[in-house]
């Protein structure tokens, strides 16, 4: 009479109560569907169609949830929904402005001599033959890029000693003091001034010293540290304070001196997130427009001499090519250049982030076994 | 190469709190003291006053003297350098430096002073120091690696030979042993029995068997109660604080009866 009773089921009690795996494919679906539909009576487009099906998807999934697996699980999805939705929101605006540099900045970038010429010489007449399909679109953006690396250049010169330095007396020797606070302050402050007044202010300062009219690459790099300093000390100091207390009194304990412990051991320790903070700074200045305006004024020629004469950037070759086209009447072929320039600032920002991360990765303590 | 260390009537403060209490204590060269006592009873800031470490802390000051062979530590004129260049420390955490290898590590006490130092010279000296801190043959193939790639317990031997480097003529540990697991204590004990030879060593300890077992004086610190300054309760041959302390706190610390 002994029996055993093998009990059959065909899901293990402990996974009993779940949506299936393919539960979300399937909402989405049929969310989609729906939308489509629902689009469809009042005239169909896309944006609409996604956010009808993104709250349908969302309504489904949880209501499905809520009433199979119970409310923790519902509110769970409702979260993952919620989460991915705000996600999926602040990349649209990113993929869209890539996608739309990309679309219009491939044809000016492709344009033989769009790197290597500058628009002197180029008359409104080019431009007209062009749109007249009579010949090709000429001029580039050498000397706007000339002027941009020149000047961002020399802002990072003037900007990473000064930074770091206050950095340095903020991390190491403030303690605290009025001073070290009053600088956190100003710094504070600093980080929130509007770029025109940084240029306003450079440009002021120059007409004082130098003279009535100075308007150099120099001067728009002084604009440009103005902005950039406040960044340069804010990263730095994060990245010298998270240096463990510890390794400044191992080096205190064998006897060296204070300023050698900073410079040999705790700028080293750092150097990796210092480093990248200074990269994401300068990609930060790289695209100001309005301060180089008022400062370096805009120039059609190449100019090679950050302090002597008027200088382009790509930030301000692209305001005037848009806002006083070289041909009024057919422009054209200046916004072709104008996105073209705009494809290329975002490829120097892209490169300038990756080259952070490299940097930091190159730089890092190595902690290796092997 | 070792001196005697005697501390007078000293009193260690945090700011305006009294955090030590009117300490004597002559430490001999050439021998092993121990210092133990319950948690927050001032024996570790005692410890960091005698390289003049304590007062790397803001607000932190000291009065009353202490006496390296003869010289006040705390006396005017004197620089802080100088005296923690003769007077090394060992933390209570393993702390070598990372963005250095294990040799670079031996060699921070003279490569970040600027000493110059031919190659040989150097390398016999991380040889030396390695060989002090009994890691010499766990780490000889990977002199260049980083020093963070060690285990904890060589680790901390990486950091006593880089103590050791700079020739000190006193070495103070902080805990060394008690992040580290019994084997590696078992080598950092052996290895502090092997330094009094040259060294004078002090050593902060939680661990009375370890007092009993490395040291050859002891000295309990203990404390009357929280924001009371910690004061030295006594100090003797180990062998009569653990066997026949004449304190009564003493029995019963080391008894086990608190703490």
């Amino acid at each position: 009479m002994t029996s055993t009773l093998t009990p059959v089921r065909k899901r293990s009690a402990l996974t009993k109560g779940q949506l299936p795996k393919y539960a979300p494919y399937v909402v989405l679906g049929v969310a989609l569907v729906l939308g489509a539909a629902i689009l469809a009576l009042i005239g169909f487009n896309a944006f609409g169609w996604g956010v009808v099906s993104a709250i349908l998807f969302a309504a489904g999934l949880v209501g499905w949830s809520a009433a199979v697996e119970g409310s923790r699980k519902a509110k769970d999805k409702l979260a993952t929904c919620l989460v991915v939705g705000a996600f999926l929101v602040a990349l649209l605006p990113l993929i869209s402005v890539i996608w739309t540099v990309m679309v219009n900045g491939i044809p000016g970038l492709l344009n033989p001599g769009f790197l290597g010429t500058s628009m002197n010489g180029v008359t409104g007449v080019f431009d007209n033959r062009a749109a007249e399909g009579t010949g090709p679109v000429i001029g580039g953006i050498y000397h706007a890029l000339i002027g941009t690396l020149q000047i961002t250049l020399l802002a990072t010169v003037i900007s990473v000693p000064v930074g770091l330095l206050t950095a340095i007396y903020l991390v190491e020797y403030g303690n605290d003091r009025p001073l070290a606070r009053a600088i956190t302050f100003f710094v504070d402050v600093m980080t929130g001034i509007p770029s025109i007044v940084a240029g306003l202010f450079a440009a002021a300062f120059f007409f004082a010293v130098v003279g009535p009219g100075t308007k150099t690459g120099a001067v728009a790099a002084v604009a440009l540290s103005v902005l950039m300093i406040p960044v340069v000390v804010r990263s730095s100091e994060e990245m010298l304070k998270i240096v463990p207390n510890e390794l400044r009194e191992a080096a205190y304990a064998l006897g060296v001196r204070k300023w050698r412990t900073i410079l040999k051991v705790v700028i080293p320790t750092a150097i990796s997130g210092i480093a990248s903070g200074v990269t994401l700074a300068i990609a930060r200045v790289i695209g100001e427009t309005a301060p180089i305006l008022v400062t370096a004024g805009f120039a059609t020629s190449i100019n090679n001499n950050v302090f002597g004469g008027w200088m382009a950037s790509l930030p301000t070759f692209i305001y005037t090519q848009i806002l006083n086209p070289t041909s009024p009447s057919n422009p054209d072929p200046s916004s072709q250049r104008a996105w073209g320039a705009a494809l290329v600032l975002i490829i120097l920002v892209m490169l300038l982030n990756l080259g952070a991360r490299l940097i930091a990765r190159v730089f890092a303590p190595k902690t290796g076994r092997r | 190469m070792s001196k005697r260390i005697d501390v007078k009537d000293l009193n260690v403060y945090y700011g305006n709190f009294l955090a030590v209490e009117d300490v004597s204590i002559n430490i001999e060269a050439k021998s092993v003291t121990a210092f133990i006592g319950p948690s927050g009873c001032g024996k570790s800031t005692f410890l960091r006053t005698l390289n003049r470490m304590h007062e790397v802390l803001p607000g932190a000051r000291v009065e009353g003297e202490v006496l390296l062979d003869g010289d006040n530590l705390y006396g005017p004129g004197v620089d802080p350098v100088t005296v923690r260049s003769q007077i090394g420390m060992v933390f209570q955490r393993p702390n070598p430096f990372p963005t250095m290898s294990i040799r670079d590590n031996v060699l921070a006490g003279v490569k970040l002073n600027n000493q110059k130092i031919s190659k040989g010279e150097a390398d016999a000296l991380v040889e030396r120091s390695l060989r002090g801190a009994n890691l010499w043959n766990e780490v000889k193939d990977r002199l260049e690696k980083p020093g963070s790639g060690l285990s904890g317990g060589q680790q901390q031997r990486l950091c006593i030979a880089r103590a050791i480097a700079v020739e000190p003529q006193v070495i103070l540990m902080d805990e060394p042993c008690s992040a580290l697991d019994p084997i590696s204590t078992l080598a950092v004990e052996d290895l502090i029995n092997e330094l009094k030879d040259q060294y004078t060593v002090v050593i902060v300890t939680h661990n009375m068997q370890q007092a009993a077992r490395v040291s050859d004086r002891t000295a309990f610190f203990n404390i009357a109660g929280t924001g009371k300054p910690g004061k030295l309760i006594e100090f003797a041959e180990t062998s009569t604080i653990f066997n026949n302390p004449s304190q009564k706190a003493t029995e019963d610390y080391v008894s086990g009866r608190f703490g």
